[in-house]
């Protein structure tokens, strides 16, 4: 049995760890690239959103590299998400692969099915052993954001630019390479070590922007165009309002003990939107006030194509804008999307945003004397 | 003075509106509905919603402006879920929130959470929540809504006769069984109620069908235990209750194969439309070889177009019924 499963940013460290530490056989998937999304652009229907083309790219990619069974999650509305897995299913059916997927889905009162799904694809029915790589697994996903935490630090301060994606870009390739937890966990020490030392400008002005949106084209970097590189460069820090290490502990150890540590960010979106609508809406808006209140200077919402609940908070952000005067900027990615027009919004947004600035610190400036 | 709410004639409008309309008038307030759609509402609709947003939240945006001088409050439900487990749409659920922002000065909008994912219990709360507008006695409110279920059910059982809600308004001329089939056709008209039966944003599609002495059947006429039991055959429980009386009537036609084409009508950007519609594909042209056309409206959609293509499909389901059926399903 050789196992894969879908791109979505760094999970696939935390996903490789886990099946390792099983001792299961696993095939990473390329990383997502053009092809990846023409492949997955051919197959799918027209007008479902961007992730499920790339899904499809991906397990189309890794069954040419020989894996045979394909591991997805999926949800219970109300976003389109929860079906993904029907229509996967469908779509490499039709196109006659030949692969067993299994789906690990909310168990919705079945938990019988859910756990010997669970034993049969762990390929053990020792729980511990199954709760130990699952622990390390998370473990590996927080150790992984803390470093892209450096890096969304680092990046605008860097005195040579592009010295901390060296060192980044370098530990995804030999991720690759290595087996286990204990060795990805070195690796990502020493990437974090290489990048704290990287020497910094300290004349160089940063901004702070605050990226809110759909999880999915927050997280992984070729859809979103390496957004928090090209801004990164640009001089910009980002603070992303998701993240995955985040979203396992909500969504897999808070969830279902109906715990939540996201109260004060639904509290923040309360006056604008009371209730959940499935997706990150709420989560959009909540972290859009929250930025605001802290002092960002600008916000960023990136959502794929006709994404449902993003559509909603769209609508309510310049509402917020306006309330909380802090620029606002909306970018959709779908197949479509020209790089040229994509980094033109940007530094004009990043241009706007670094006059403002000035603009305000002079106004003290004339104002204290 | 009796209060004047305002109903939009727009999405859930289409299924429900008797109710609630008879809801409001059995409390004693003044019902007024906004006109049908025409290109005012829908350029309106067009210049104060998000870009991204499909038509039919596009035209709703139009209704409510259109009503929004005329009338003391807005009946605008959050409507999340209607049936257990299901939810409807997330733009529906965000829907009082996106008018909100994108509309100012709004008289009061009657904004009140229906939700009943969980289960049932809440229902007297959310009913008396819809009737304090007007009056605070829970027995008179009780007493409208049982008079309400009733006209609502008439309603119900009318569509399920092959009466069209068009604009939502049953015109009983219009009516399939008043109508000679001369040709024999039997078409299916898949989508949304919203899409379906809103003549403007449809381009009057069901109105074309029957001139054309087309009999039709929706989604809406299909038995609704029938549709349960399909869709309960799926390997994933369908989590829209749109999507599940779409999808469940789809699995219908292609088991017991009696309608000669298929049409479903999408508007464009509709998420839930992107999944329904693929599987309801492939379960009817694909794998029941029943003749399929999609037609996806948006607000540039022109008219001209969706003729000739309509046409086309007609023709070649006509053909195909010379030919006995020797013509491929895919058009």
């Amino acid at each position: 049995m050789k196992i894969t499963f879908p791109h979505m940013g760094n999970q696939y460290i935390g996903t490789k760890v886990l099946l390792e530490e099983l001792g299961l056989d696993v095939i990473v998937p390329d990383a997502c690239s053009k092809e990846t999304l023409n492949i997955g652009t051919k197959h799918s229907p027209e007008s479902i959103c961007l992730p499920l083309k790339i899904n499809i790219g991906n397990f189309i990619e890794s069954i040419r590299k020989g894996a045979d069974t394909i591991i997805m999650i999926g949800s219970c509305g109300p976003c389109r998400f929860g079906y993904y897995s029907i229509l996967q299913k469908e779509i490499l059916k039709e196109i006659g692969e030949q692969v067993n997927i299994y789906l690990l889905d909310a168990p919705q009162g079945d938990y019988k099915k859910f756990f010997s799904g669970i034993f049969e694809l762990a390929n053990t029915k020792n729980p511990f052993k199954i709760i130990k790589a699952l622990y390390r697994a998370v473990r590996i996903l927080y150790q992984i954001d803390d470093l892209e935490k450096i890096a969304y630090y680092k990046r605008p301060r860097q005195k040579e630019i592009g010295a901390v994606d060296f060192y980044y870009e370098q530990l995804h390739k030999d991720i690759r390479n290595v087996y286990g937890y204990k060795a990805i966990s070195k690796l990502i020490k020493q990437a974090k070590k290489n990048i704290l030392s990287v020497e910094e400008d300290p004349d160089k002005e940063v901004i702070k922007v605050g990226l809110i949106g759909e999880i999915y084209t927050i997280i992984e970097p070729s859809v979103n165009l390496h957004m928090e590189k090209r801004l990164g460069e640009m001089g910009v820090e980002i603070h992303k309002s998701l993240s995955l290490s985040k979203w396992v502990t909500e969504h897999l150890i808070l969830h279902p003990l109906k715990l939540t540590r996201e109260k004060k960010v639904w509290k923040a979106a309360k006056p604008y939107l009371k209730t959940m609508i499935g997706g990150h809406a709420r989560e959009t808006v909540g972290y859009g006030v929250l930025y605001a209140e802290q002092g960002f200077d600008g916000l960023i919402q990136v959502y794929p194509f006709t994404c449902m609940p993003e559509i909603v908070a769209q609508s309510i952000m310049p509402r917020i804008e306006k309330e909380y005067d802090i620029p606002y900027l909306c970018l959709i990615v779908d197949e479509m999307t020209g790089e040229a027009g994509f980094n033109t919004r940007l530094e004009a947004f990043v241009d706007l945003l670094v006059k403002r600035k000035e603009q305000k610190t002079s106004e003290e400036l004339l104002l204290r004397y | 003075m009796a209060i004047k709410i305002g109903i939009p004639r727009a999405l859930w409008f289409f299924d429900y509106y008797p109710l609630w309309k008879t809801f409001y008038e059995e409390l004693g307030a003044e019902v007024i509905l906004s006109d049908p759609t025409n290109k005012e509402t829908l350029d309106l609709g067009v210049k104060n919603t998000v870009d991204e947003a499909c038509l039919p939240v596009k035209i709703f945006h139009g209704h409510v402006l259109n009503l929004k001088d005329r009338v003391d409050v807005i009946f605008i439900p959050k409507v999340m879920s209607v049936y257990e487990n299901e939810y409807i749409c997330p733009k529906f659920c965000g829907l009082p929130e996106m008018v909100n922002h994108s509309i100012p000065g709004l008289p009061q909008i009657i904004d009140t959470e229906i939700n009943f994912n969980r289960s049932r219990k809440s229902l007297k709360w959310t009913i008396y929540q819809f009737g304090r507008v007007i009056t605070k006695n829970p027995i008179k409110i009780w007493n409208a809504y049982k008079k309400a279920l009733e006209v609502y059910n008439q309603y119900r059982e009318k569509i399920m006769d092959g009466n069209f809600p068009l604009d939502g308004e049953i015109n009983e001329v219009l009516t399939q069984k008043n109508i000679k089939q001369k040709k024999n056709i039997k078409v299916a008209l898949l989508g949304h109620s919203y899409n379906i039966f809103d003549s403007y944003g449809s381009m009057n599609l069901i109105q074309k069908l029957l001139d054309q002495h087309i009999e039709v059947i929706v989604p809406e006429m299909m038995d609704f235990e029938e549709i349960n039991h399909n869709v309960g055959q799926l390997e994933k429980k369908m989590f829209w209750s749109f999507g599940r009386k779409i999808l469940g009537t789809a699995m219908h036609i292609a088991e017991k194969n009696e309608v000669d084409g298929v049409i479903y009508l999408s508007s464009f950007g509709c998420g839930i439309d992107s999944i329904i519609e693929d599987l309801s594909e492939r379960k009817t042209r694909k794998s029941a070889e029943i003749p399929y056309l999609l037609i996806t409206v948006d607000e540039h959609t022109g008219e001209a177009g969706v003729n000739t293509r309509l046409e086309a499909f007609l023709d070649m389901i006509e053909w195909r019924k010379r030919d006995e059926n020797n013509l491929s399903a895919h058009g």
